[in-house]
């Protein structure tokens, strides 16, 4: 099949060819229970993603309730630390990650003029995962003993120690793992097959390469996550044992493959945001993307060295000199690529004819404060100073500076610029402003404050602090619950333009936008690109 | 005159109403919090100034990967805002058509490189100087467990000293009964004591599950993993307590096992030494006698409230399903072999630890004729009393 044909033959339109659109969309739940089109099957990502925001963010709130004060006032550990399992492979597993594939499902065909996504039934599959996984991880809350409280790691052998909630999370992981693969299957395909005539590799935009990358990682780490899990289900069932020393395993040996997994991982849920970002500042700076050839080998780069630094995460187990200082220069090392991208973008914009509409302030908030968690990363890699920080709130704050202001506020970048496409209508300008300060306010209230109470050794995954701590904890409790309420200005942006209110949105709403997803009507129709566009 | 009541009236809701802020702000307990000595500072901005090399190392090497990540930070963002503030559409801005350039390119990739480089030549001695834990004046083992620490002095005048040290903040404080102390979660019932200026090896193990040992004001942290040993070192240059805590997530009370380690001059600590071995040879229990049930039910409470209270609570209620109540439990109530063999060999598969290497056979003999005779089990099993005698042979 060449790229060119592709669009017409997408499975269950074969024997139709080009009489799709004499056909009634289909209605009711069957058209999403059944779903093979990639715009329904991109909504319901974003949807499910958003309701696990919600949840997770909910355990975070509960989480900073018990600790605004010393002391044990509303939760016993044992419960706290089920809340923190939880809120980590909530925000990871649920929230992020198939918020991504969200975006993936609605704007991949859109960018390289493809009809679908490649296999339109394993897509529903790959969705339909996912709520499967969702209700299962949240049900393991009821079961006796509760959900697992080992941490998002999962680290054997606390991991063994725990009830079948553990088992719960571990069968979730397996489903979730499924479901990526097989999204990143078909993103693979996709890319690779289902070009538009023309749309050769270095011309697709710069989403789809960081996707098409990611979707590598995803194929090459999520099956070590689930080699890692699965020793974990049968030491504790079946007894065999990899990670207990009496029997000749090793604990250490755990977190060696969970973190094989665990860094590319990082990168899955940064690397998508790296594309959004590169297609809304040159949109709203009315200018080319400085160094586009330079941002896919750099991003490249990223992807190949994720897979050589895994063990910074492992300093303070006591590895041999030597591999502290392989894995120290290792890690030091992407931050060259990393640097590179954010110069790339500060070029974008010099000089550019800028606006600043909702999804450029998200996007460069995005790039002031995520750089501000590069930073901290790359201090992070001096192994004397993690072996310090390590495990303190410092950490906490790092990975929130990415997770947070790096990924999670490029998906609402994303949305923004996207929204006028995917609904019809224009966001509320008023609200989306309200949203993105109040959001990148609150969020630093609730994290910087965490840089000093990990410096000054108050550790992580603690339900009851050092009273010394307290005026910090109580900043960022303060902060969490304003960033939490925040996200309801972005709730109600988003459903106002799904209610049809506001203003309607052109085919290309933003002056400086490029790409073929602008050239079909807003909202796009059910069926686009059935015959390819040419690509000059 | 009418305004005076009503004056008085609201000087009273405007007391309240600033009484109630000054709840909402921190409450008395709260803003009475001292700066712990070896531990914390009130609202401690930076690392611990350190009492070892490798600390002060730590701080130093902070000091200068933020300084030059501050100033690159405002030469980026300084170029950044300035184009924000420049290159508006709103000033009437063309945009420019440029959008590559090799030279730049190369110079942004290369330059950032050499300043890792430079990042990494001084942090290289200090992780190298991190890892030398040869030539020790001595070696503390210390072991990990579920939640508490365990020290052993393997070498050197303290040989065979031996304790385990469990935090000493009463419960009272935790719950909120009573205002927390200046030391709140970070003091313990028997610090680790070692000499000033002496270089300590420690060699870390754990019984259960991970844990690490922390102290910020030595620079070190070092997970102990069970069934491997790992070491790391410090060399303290001051006499004074240092305070740190439990740093990898091993359960419930993962915030409740804190490290305190007093540095004590030379003859302070030889002082010591000898107490801890007169104390030894005192507390030498004799498994070989014949002990009363009431001597055996005295002794157990002692030890079942330093090792069991954790999990199996007080009331022996437990917390189900994990920690399983013995107040009524099958075992317990049953034939006393079964019982002595859990204890020693502990549950592999759930968080009951083996106890047989932790605590001797007159604490294991006294803690288990305590269970046997406690809450509503006194008087209903069989073999109300363990000899331990009875743990030797089962041993």
């Amino acid at each position: 099949m060449s790229s060119a044909t592709a669009g017409h033959v997408s499975p269950g339109h074969a024997d139709h060819g080009h009489d799709d659109h004499h056909h009634a969309t289909p209605t009711g739940w069957r058209r999403w229970l059944f779903a093979t089109n990639h715009k329904d099957i991109g909504t319901m990502y974003l949807i499910f993603s958003f309701v696990m925001l919600l949840e997770g963010g909910t355990l975070a709130l509960l989480l900073r309730t018990e600790l605004f004060e010393p002391g044990l006032q509303f939760f016993r550990p044992e419960l706290f630390n089920q809340f923190t399992t939880m809120h980590g492979l909530i925000m990871v597993f649920g929230a992020i990650m198939p918020a991504f594939v969200g975006f993936a499902n609605w704007m991949v065909p859109l960018q390289i003029g493809a009809s679908d996504m490649a296999f339109a039934r394993m897509n529903n599959f790959s969705f339909w995962l996912l709520p499967v996984g969702g209700i299962m991880l949240t049900a393991s809350f009821f079961v006796p003993g509760g959900a697992t409280a080992a941490g998002w790691t999962l680290y054997a052998p606390l991991s063994l120690q725990m009830g079948p909630g553990m088992d719960l999370a571990i069968f979730t992981m397996h489903i979730l793992g499924a479901s990526s693969i097989m999204g990143a299957i078909n993103i693979i395909v996709t890319i690779l097959n289902m070009r538009a005539p023309g749309m050769t590799l270095m011309k697709m935009p710069l989403f789809c390469w960081t996707w098409l990358i990611t979707a590598f990682l995803l194929i090459a780490v999520l099956p070590v996550l689930a080699a890692a899990i699965t020793m974990l289900l049968t030491d504790r069932h079946f007894g065999t044992g990899f990670f207990n020393a009496a029997m000749g395993g090793d604990p250490v040996l755990y977190q060696h493959v969970f973190w094989f997994f665990g860094h590319p991982e990082v990168y899955i849920m940064i690397l998508p945001a790296f594309g959004i970002v590169s297609a809304i500042v040159p949109a709203f700076a009315r200018k080319k993307l400085f160094g586009y050839a330079s941002m896919v080998y750099a991003t490249a780069s990223i992807a190949v060295l994720s897979f050589i630094v895994w063990a910074h995460h492992m300093f303070s187990t006591g590895m041999p000199v030597t591999a502290q200082l392989y894995f120290m220069y290792a890690t030091m090392l992407i931050s060259i690529p990393t640097g590179v991208k954010v110069f790339n973008w500060i070029a974008t914009m010099w000089k550019g004819s800028m606006t600043f509409e909702t999804p450029m302030l998200f996007a460069v908030g995005f790039i002031f404060v995520f750089t501000m968690g590069g930073f901290t990363g790359l201090i992070l890699s001096v192994a004397p100073i993690d072996i310090q920080v390590h495990d303190t709130y410092y950490v906490v704050a790092h990975f929130h500076y990415v997770l947070v202001a790096g990924s999670l506020f490029a998906l609402f970048a994303g949305t923004y610029y996207w929204l006028p496409k995917w609904t019809g209508y224009m966001y509320s300008e008023k609200l989306g402003k309200l949203h993105f300060w109040s959001s990148l306010i609150s969020f630093n209230v609730t994290f910087f404050p965490m840089h000093f109470m990990g410096l000054a050794g108050m550790p992580r995954r603690y339900a009851d602090y050092a009273a010394q701590f307290t005026t910090f904890h109580q900043i960022a409790t303060i902060g969490a619950f304003w960033f939490g309420l925040s996200q309801l200005i972005f709730l109600y942006a988003v459903l106002r333009c799904y209610a049809g209110r506001g203003e309607r949105a052109p085919a290309k709403p933003w002056e400086g936008a490029e790409g073929l997803e602008w050239t079909v009507p807003s909202p796009a129709p059910f069926h686009t690109f059935e015959t390819p566009p040419e690509v000059k | 005159m009418d305004e005076t009541p009503y004056f008085e009236v609201s000087m009273k809701k405007f007391r309240g109403l600033l009484g109630a802020c000054a709840l909402l702000v921190g409450n008395v307990a709260i803003a009475q919090v001292q700066d712990m000595p070896g531990g914390p500072r009130v609202n401690q901005l930076n690392l611990h100034e350190g009492v070892t090399s490798i600390a002060r190392d730590a701080v130093w090497l902070h000091w200068m990967m933020l300084s030059i990540c501050m100033v690159i930070f405002v030469g980026v963002f300084g170029v950044m805002f300035y184009s924000i503030w420049a290159h508006r559409k709103s000033r009437g801005v063309k945009p420019a058509t440029f959008h590559e350039h090799l030279g730049v390119e190369v110079a942004w990739t290369v330059i950032p490189f050499i300043i890792v480089i430079a990042m990494a030549l001084p942090a290289t001695r200090t992780v190298v100087a991190m890892k030398d834990t040869s030539s020790a004046d001595m070696t503390v083992k210390v072991t990990g467990y579920q939640w508490k620490w365990g020290y052993e002095y393997l070498d050197g005048a303290a040989t065979g000293v031996k304790f385990l040290s469990t935090l000493s903040t009463p419960r009272a404080q935790i719950e909120g009964r009573e205002p927390k102390g200046q030391f709140y979660l970070m003091e313990v019932d028997k610090p680790m004591v070692v000499p000033v200026d002496k270089k300590v090896r420690v060699v870390l193990t754990a019984a259960d599950v991970i844990h690490s040992w922390m102290v910020p004001e030595f620079g070190v942290k070092q997970d102990a993993i069970p069934g491997f040993l790992r070491d790391t070192w410090f060399r303290a240059e001051q006499v004074g307590t240092y305070r740190g805590q439990c740093a990898e997530l091993c359960g419930k009370d993962h915030a409740f096992m804190p490290i305190v380690v007093e540095v004590k001059s030379q003859e302070d600590y030889d002082k010591w030494v000898d107490e801890q071995k007169q104390a030894m040879a005192a507390n030498a229990d004799d498994p070989t006698k014949e002990w009363t049930p009431e001597e055996l039910i005295a002794r157990g409470e002692q030890v079942y409230t330093a090792n069991c209270v954790a999990c199996h609570q007080a009331t022996g209620k437990g917390v189900p399903p994990t920690f399983p109540p013995l107040d009524g439990d099958k075992v317990v109530l049953g034939p006393k072999a079964e019982q002595i063999n859990t204890v020693l060999r502990g549950k592999p598969g759930t968080a009951m630890a083996a106890f047989g290497g932790q605590l001797n056979d007159v604490e294991i003999a006294a803690a288990i004729t305590y269970t046997r005779n406690a809450w509503s089990n006194a008087g209903k099993g069989q073999d109300p009393v363990v000899q331990p005698s009875d743990v030797t042979a089962a041993r």
